[in-house]
């Protein structure tokens, strides 16, 4: 069993991204989950009331199961995982292997915008990951 | 894998009941859920179907407090015991640190029990883990059915299937009634968490 450990310096460093390309777009909350359902961090605009460690249980399953369809029908995955709701969304994105960023934001944001930060999020996300080993 | 937050010193772990269908996982969390309510600070989350079968798991996060600093964050799940339900069973597992296996002490369900079990051993091995490292309890439930006339499987069978080379902590139990759930709760949080103190060393 390997266990994860991020140093406070990391989390310091991946919460202030998530601060930077999300929050301050706009999303309502973005969380960082391992495919065990594991929150590593989560930076919201202190609005939201649910709890967060069911969320990232189903969260993670949710997305456990559309890999698993994916492996079954030959794709190596489905890369994209969106939800919409009537005043919220939520957005899932693979960061690698083990994490997951999703995003929840309201009808103020295109879809476009978000996926475009996502990405920008993901890529300076991964550099900081990548100093764990 | 446990993850392990340095900033906000907080470890959760992820405790796993596994067993062949209609065993009594699901029968054990809400136990769990009725008894600590102290301990639980959300709802419990079923991912059932209509008949009351797991589809998905059960979902309950279980705060035990302190050690040494750091906040344990328990979060249990059951996996759906019916055959077919294989695929979801190890998403499930993904991640377990610990698991607790659930057999039906009935004297009917005994090739189930080690169907089942040999089942984890190779899920496990998916995940490039072994049944033989990974802190694990035995729970040999609906032990009351003795009671109403039923036939239950002696322990010594029970052993002699299903734990004679894992040679783990075993209870006698009964989710019904509550009849060393908490226990077989304590057990494996205690073994879990030892052997996550023992990787951090
Ligand atoms: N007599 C008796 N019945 C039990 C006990 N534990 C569970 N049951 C009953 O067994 C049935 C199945 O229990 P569940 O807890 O739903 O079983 P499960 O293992 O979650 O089943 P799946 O979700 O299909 O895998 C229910 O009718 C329970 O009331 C027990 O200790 N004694
Ligand atoms: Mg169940």
């Amino acid at each position: 069993m390997n266990y994860g450990i991020v140093s406070q310096e990391q989390l310091e460093q991946i919460e202030e991204i998530l601060l930077q390309k999300l929050i301050k777009i706009g999303v309502d909350c973005a969380i960082i989950i391992d495919m065990a359902g594991n929150i590593i961090t989560i930076k919201d605009t202190g609005k939201s009331k649910y709890d967060i460690y069911s969320f990232a249980a189903l969260a993670a399953g949710n997305f456990a199961t559309v890999d698993a369809m994916a492996k079954l029908v030959g794709e190596t995955e489905f890369s994209l995982l969106f939800h919409k709701g009537q005043d919220s969304s939520i957005h899932f994105s693979k960061i690698d292997d083990e994490l997951l960023l999703i995003s929840m934001f309201g009808k103020d944001i295109s879809l476009g915008f978000l996926r475009l930060n996502v990405v920008e999020a993901i890529e300076q996300i991964q550099k900081v990951w990548e100093k764990q080993d | 894998m446990s993850f392990i937050n340095l900033k906000d010193k907080v470890v959760q772990v992820k405790i796993v009941y596994y067993g062949p269908g209609r065993c009594g996982k699901t029968t054990n969390l809400e136990y769990i859920n009725r008894k600590f309510r102290e301990q639980i600070q959300s709802e419990m989350v079923s991912l059932k179907t209509h008949g009351d079968r797991t589809l998905f798991f059960d979902f309950l996060p279980f705060h035990m407090g302190q050690i040494k600093g750091y906040d344990i964050k328990i979060q249990l799940y059951t996996v759906p015991g019916q055959v077919k339900y294989n695929a979801t069973r190890k998403l499930v597992l993904k991640g377990v640190d610990g698991i607790v296996f659930v057999a039906d002490a009935m004297e009917k369900q005994r090739e189930k029990n080690i169907r089942s079990l040999n089942q984890l051993h190779e899920n496990l091995q998916s995940y490039k883990e072994s049944i033989f490292d990974i802190p694990l309890v035995m729970q040999y439930n609906k032990v009351d059915l003795k009671e109403h006339g039923i036939p239950v499987l002696p322990i010594s069978v029970l052993q002699q299937d299903l734990n004679s080379r894992l040679q783990v902590p075993y209870f006698e139990a009964s989710a019904i009634t509550g009849f060393n759930v908490a226990a077989t709760l304590k057990k494996i949080i205690s073994s879990t968490v030892v052997s996550i103190q023992k990787k951090l060393l």
